[in-house]
């Protein structure tokens, strides 16, 4: 069996990557998952957090937020509702998201909602994590 | 019959329109290719977003407990139109030709009784629909302000209309718009979007849901109407830029014509007048 499959990471206003990839990390609303080649049929819906893509020439990094995940076993699709590329990602964008991770985990330990919690710390780590 | 300083004024004006007309036709051929442009990049996510919806939907939409959004009140007593248009005229038939399409629509559904609400985007179409539809709008969205058409845009007005949905305003909302077929011709079109109808497509393999189904179509709906207003919007902005040039082209050829009518007009009545002065040098000389 192939060890790559065809991703590709689209929003709503551009094609943001269409490659051959190894392995796709991806933000699940339930939860994150690893898709790789011959994987189960399957849709999942998106949390905010971070896409990594594993290829022949290294990884790359996309924050995306709302939207869904296809895969199949030779293809993965991501719809993102809004997407961003390692490049898009200067610091003044990188302080924004932070700042709004926070509120996003504040917002959520004040309803006193642990699933949101949980997901708000989970981005906030995860683009946390990003800066370079 | 217009004395020679007139039809040199006329001709003169003439001439600084078709200069406009021309600017104006090329800065739309420019915009033009930016909006296809725009619209294409769209497409990926639109094609892939509907194929999903639709064997979703196809497996959600028996089901009694299926979401509103997608299987409707049950009623259809109360419509919601959309309309689309430019901000800004000088677009040949692209602002009426979608306000004809809705106001037939509103007449019709009024003939049945139905209640009719309006919705309007940008202003050109409210001020087409205001004489006889005024009454029936709910809110207007005014585009003059976005350079660019933004996903953001189509999330703010598919909000405003799913809040009203939620609201019990409306059971049926359809957005009119002129789809791009090429740059002379532009259909005007009017697409139901609430509740979400999916064109049906090849079978999809069998895929594991998570969340459970109900769950993504839940997630997936909201998000589904604002794609279809981006799409329309972005149709919509190829449209009227594609009509502006045509408009634009055929002024700028009308004016040329009429330059040459007005130069032949011009040159004849000057020989006329040489004419008639010669004559009269003549006949005086011949009289003494």
């Amino acid at each position: 069996m192939a060890d790559t499959m065809q991703f590709d990471l689209v929003s709503p206003e551009r094609r943001l990557s269409s490659l051959q990839a190894r392995e796709v990390q991806i933000p699940g609303s339930d939860g994150d998952m690893t898709a790789m080649a011959g994987h189960v049929p399957t849709i999942t819906t998106l949390r905010p957090g971070v896409l990594r893509v594993v290829h022949s020439g290294g990884a790359d990094e996309f924050v995306v937020s709302g939207g869904f995940a296809e895969i199949t076993a030779t293809n993965v699709s991501v719809l993102a509702e809004q997407a961003l590329t390692r490049a898009d990602l200067t610091a003044e964008v990188h302080d924004r998201l932070v700042a709004e991770a926070r509120e996003a985990v504040a917002a959520a330990q004040a309803a006193g909602d642990s699933g949101r919690l949980d997901d708000a710390s989970k981005f906030l780590a995860d683009v946390t994590s990003l800066r370079a | 019959m217009p004395s020679l300083k007139d039809l040199k004024n006329r001709i003169a004006s003439v001439k600084s329109t078709r200069k406009i007309t021309k600017a104006m036709q090329m800065v739309a051929a420019a915009k033009l290719r930016r909006a296809q442009d725009a619209a294409e990049a769209a497409r990926p996510y639109t094609e892939r977003f509907n194929a999903v919806m639709a064997g979703l939907a196809a497996s959600a939409a028996s089901s009694p407990t299926a979401p509103r959004l997608l299987a409707g009140t049950g009623r259809d007593d109360v419509h919601l139109l959309v309309v689309m248009t430019s901000e800004r005229g000088l677009c040949g038939g692209f602002n009426s030709t979608i306000a004809r399409l809705a106001r037939q629509r509103a007449e019709e559904l009024l003939r049945q009784g139905k209640t009719v609400k309006i919705l309007t985007v940008g202003k050109k179409g409210r001020e087409a629909l205001k004489r006889d539809h005024a009454q029936r709008f709910v809110n207007h969205v005014d585009l003059s302000a976005e350079k660019r058409m933004g996903y953001d845009v189509a999330q703010r007005i598919a909000r405003d209309i799913i809040h009203r949905f939620e609201a019990g305003e409306f059971d049926v909302a359809t957005i009119f718009y002129n789809r791009f077929q090429s740059v002379i011709s532009q259909v005007p079109t009017a697409r139901q979007v609430i509740p979400a109808s999916f064109e049906e497509t090849s079978v999809s393999p069998l895929y594991e849901y998570e969340p459970h189904e109900e769950g993504i179509l839940g997630d997936l709906l909201p998000r589904g109407v604002a794609t279809q207003v981006f799409s329309a919007l972005l149709e919509n902005g190829a449209s009227e830029q594609g009509a502006r040039m045509s408009a634009m082209d055929s002024a700028t050829r009308n004016a040329g014509d009429m330059i040459d009518r007005l130069t032949i007009q011009y040159n004849r009545s000057r020989q006329a007048s040489i004419t008639k002065e010669l004559i009269e040098i003549i006949s005086g000389a011949e009289a003494l």
